[in-house]
C-alpha cells in the first residue's frame, strides 16, 4: 500500500466524487434501483480500489489479491462504479446497469463480471461467504485479506448472528468487516424498524475486535483499516458512519432515497451539486 | 429376471438379505474422498453423527467445520469455500438443508456456480419415530427445480458410496439424498454407476410396464416385480438414482416399449421423480402414468415399515398400480 500523503488524499476524495457522479448517471439511465446506500459508501469503496486492496484490473483472477465481498447487493452501483474507474471494464458500459445482456445484474453476479467474488442481494449471506472464502485462505497459507462490505439493516437477518459466532470461533483475523452504519433502510430508520444499538459492545460480546470511524472520512477509515490489520487472534468489525445520499444535499439522510433513483431533473440538480466540489 | 449385465446382488429376494444404510454409504465415500483429495472438506450443523460426517472429521479434523445449528451459515460458509478452490461437503437432515436454507443455497451456491455438494439426510417417511417435522418428502421437487444442480438419489449403501465419490469428482453444485435406516443391498462393488444413467434392474420378455423407482423403495420395486411375473404379469424395473440430469433418452425408450410407467419414491407425488418423467414424456411421448408417493399428505410417526405400509409406498401399492396402468393401457 503506497504512502497516504496529502496529495493522495486529494486525489482519493475527488476520484469518490467522480465515483458519485457515474453512480447518478448510471441510476438515472437505469431507472430503478437505490441510491442512497451507493453514495453513502463512494468514500469507501474508493479507498479500497485506489489505496487499501492489493488487486489487478487487468487480472481479476490474481490468486494472491485481497477479496472483497459486497453482502448488501443492492448497493453495487458504487461497486461497479468505483471498478469502472479503476479500469476492470470501460466506463461506457456503466450504462447498461440493470439492461438486457449487461453484465451489471441489478444485484451482482459473480459469473457475470470478472472481479466480483461473489453472489449477493438477498441480505446476510455475504458475511458467511466472506468467511469460507477466509477459512480457503487460512487453509492454503494464502496471505490475501477478505474484506466484507455489510449494511446495517442486513443484520435483522439472524445469519449474520451465525456467520459472527463462526468466525470469532476460528479466529479470523484476515477477515475484516466494515458494515455501512447509515441509520436507514426501506421501511424507515433502523433503530424504529429494530433498533441494534449499542453495536460496537454487541460485536466485542461476540468476541470480535471494534472500530466505529466517520466512513466518509477516508483517511480516518484508512487508518481504521491499517488498525485491523494488527489483530492477530481475532476478526474485526469496523463500524463506518455514514451519511446515505452523501454529497446530493436533497437526499442526505433521508431514507425515502433508500430504494429509488432520481428522475432527469433530480440527477441535474445533483450531478450540479457534485460537479461543483472539487477537492484541490 | 435380474439384468446380468450390472453384477445386481443375487441374493436380494432371499427371506433375509444383507442391509445398510445409503448414509453410511456417504460416510465411507467421503472418507474415501478425504483421503484421497485434500481440497475436499465437511461441514455439518451439529448433526456429525447421524450425518455419518463423523469418520471424516476425526481422520481430517484441519478439514472438517462444525457450523452448530446454522444451516444458512453453513450453506454461504462452503460457497465461499468453493468458489475458493475447495469441494465442501455440507451434510444435514434435508427438511434443514436444502429446506430451512433453501435461499441461501439457491443465491450463493446454486445461482454463484460454487463447487458445494449438498448431502440431504433422513430423507423420506422411512425416517420413521421422528415424524413429519424430520421427514423429507419435498426436496427432490425444491431442488430439482433449480437450473445448474445434478440430483442423485441412491438406491443403496453401496451406490451411496460411488455417487458420494463420483460427486467429489465433478465440479458442480450437486444434491444427494440419502436415508436413514438400514435397506437391502441391491446392488454390488462391480456394478457399473453412471450419474445421469437410468440403468434397468429386472426385466423379462416382453414387459407389459416400465416401474422407474429412485431410492431404497427400488428393492420394493424388485418384490413387486417378482411376484407380479408369477402372475403372468411381466414388467421392467429401473433404477433412476440421477434426478436431474434427467437420462431423457432412456426414459422415452422404456416408454415406447411397455407404453405404461410406474414411477416409485419415497417423497410427495408433486415435483418428484413421476414428476420429472412427466413433464419429459408430456412434451414429447404422453405416457399413461401411475404414481406411487406420499399422496399430498404429510405422515405420522411409526416405524418404517408400518409407514411404507399406511402410505402405500410399498410392495402391495406398487403391484396395484402396475396393475392400474396396464388396465388403463
Amino acid at each position: 500500500m503506497e504512502e497516504l500523503n496529502e496529495e493522495k488524499l486529494k486525489d482519493l476524495e475527488n476520484k469518490a466524487n467522480k465515483v458519485r457522479q457515474l453512480i447518478i448517471e448510471m441510476l438515472v439511465e437505469a431507472g430503478s434501483g437505490h441510491s442512497a446506500g451507493p453514495l453513502g459508501m463512494a468514500d469507501i469503496f474508493t479507498a479500497f480500489y485506489f489505496h487499501i486492496l492489493n488487486h489487478d484490473p487487468k487480472n481479476p483472477s490474481l490468486p494472491s489479491r485481497d477479496r472483497l465481498v459486497l453482502s448488501n447487493g443492492h448497493i453495487c452501483p458504487v461497486q461497479y462504479a468505483t471498478m469502472a474507474l479503476a479500469g476492470y471494464f470501460p466506463i461506457d458500459e456503466l450504462k447498461t446497469l440493470r439492461k438486457i445482456n449487461s453484465r451489471l445484474q441489478g444485484h451482482p453476479h459473480r459469473s457475470s463480471l470478472p472481479g466480483l467474488e461473489t453472489t449477493s442481494g438477498p441480505l446476510g449471506e455475504g458475511l458467511s461467504q466472506a468467511i469460507g472464502i477466509a477459512l480457503a485462505g487460512k487453509m492454503d497459507k494464502k496471505d490475501y485479506r477478505v474484506y466484507c462490505l455489510t449494511s446495517d439493516g442486513e443484520h435483522e437477518e439472524g445469519n449474520i448472528w451465525e456467520a459472527v459466532m463462526f468466525a470469532a470461533k476460528n479466529k479470523l483475523n484476515n477477515l475484516i468487516q466494515v458494515i455501512d452504519r447509515n441509520y436507514i433502510q426501506i421501511d424507515g430508520n433502523t433503530e424504529d424498524i429494530m433498533p441494534l444499538d449499542p453495536l460496537k459492545e454487541k460485536y466485542e460480546s461476540f468476541n470480535w475486535n471494534a472500530i466505529e470511524v466517520d466512513g466518509n472520512n477516508i483517511k480516518s477509515f484508512i487508518e481504521a483499516i491499517d488498525k485491523a490489520k494488527l489483530v492477530l487472534n481475532k476478526p474485526t468489525i469496523i463500524i463506518a458512519r455514514t451519511i446515505p445520499g452523501k454529497g446530493v444535499s436533497f437526499m442526505e439522510n433521508d431514507y425515502r432515497w433508500h430504494g429509488k433513483t432520481p428522475n432527469q431533473e433530480e440527477a441535474k440538480k445533483a450531478l450540479e451539486e457534485l460537479t461543483a466540489y472539487v477537492k484541490s | 429376471m435380474l439384468n446380468p449385465d450390472l453384477k445386481l446382488n443375487q441374493n436380494i429376494f432371499e427371506e433375509i438379505v444383507e442391509t445398510k444404510a445409503t448414509r453410511d454409504g456417504y460416510g465411507e465415500g467421503l472418507l474415501y474422498l478425504g483421503e484421497t483429495n485434500p481440497n475436499v472438506i465437511a461441514l455439518t450443523g451439529d448433526l456429525s453423527e447421524s450425518t455419518r460426517t463423523e469418520g471424516f472429521a476425526k481422520k481430517f479434523p484441519e478439514r472438517f467445520f462444525e457450523c452448530g445449528v446454522a444451516e444458512q451459515n453453513m450453506a454461504a460458509i462452503a460457497a465461499g469455500l468453493g468458489v475458493s478452490g475447495k469441494i465442501p461437503f455440507i451434510s444435514s437432515y434435508a427438511t434443514f438443508s436444502p429446506g430451512k436454507n433453501w435461499e441461501t443455497i439457491r443465491t450463493t451456491i446454486i445461482y454463484n456456480n460454487s463447487n458445494v455438494k449438498i448431502a440431504g439426510h433422513h430423507a423420506g417417511i422411512m425416517t420413521g419415530p421422528d415424524g413429519a417435522t424430520h421427514q423429507a418428502t419435498e426436496d427432490i421437487a425444491i431442488t430439482r427445480c433449480w437450473p445448474n444442480i445434478k440430483v442423485l438419489v441412491p438406491c443403496d449403501a453401496i451406490e451411496a458410496k460411488k455417487a458420494t465419490v463420483k460427486a467429489g469428482e465433478i465440479s458442480d453444485p450437486m444434491y444427494l439424498r440419502f436415508s436413514r435406516d438400514k435397506t437391502p443391498i441391491i446392488t454390488t462393488e462391480d456394478s457399473s454407476f453412471e450419474i445421469g444413467k437410468i440403468q434397468t434392474f429386472w426385466t423379462n420378455n416382453n414387459p407389459t410396464a416400465t416401474i422407474f423407482a429412485t431410492g431404497y423403495l427400488l428393492y420394493y420395486a424388485l418384490l413387486a416385480a417378482k411376484e407380479l411375473e408369477q402372475e403372468g404379469i411381466n414388467v421392467l424395473v429401473a433404477n433412476a438414482s440421477t434426478i436431474k440430469p434427467l437420462d431423457e433418452k432412456t426414459i422415452l425408450e422404456l416408454a415406447q416399449k411397455t407404453k405404461a410407467i410406474v414411477t416409485v419414491e419415497d417423497h410427495q407425488v408433486t415435483g418428484g421423480l413421476g414428476g420429472a418423467i412427466a413433464e419429459f414424456l408430456a412434451r414429447i411421448a404422453p405416457t399413461p402414468m401411475e404414481f406411487v408417493g406420499l399422496n399430498d399428505t404429510f405422515a405420522e410417526s411409526g416405524s418404517p415399515k408400518d409407514l411404507i405400509e399406511k402410505y402405500g409406498l410399498g410392495k402391495e401399492a406398487i403391484k396395484t398400480a402396475v396393475k392400474k396402468i396396464i388396465s388403463r393401457k
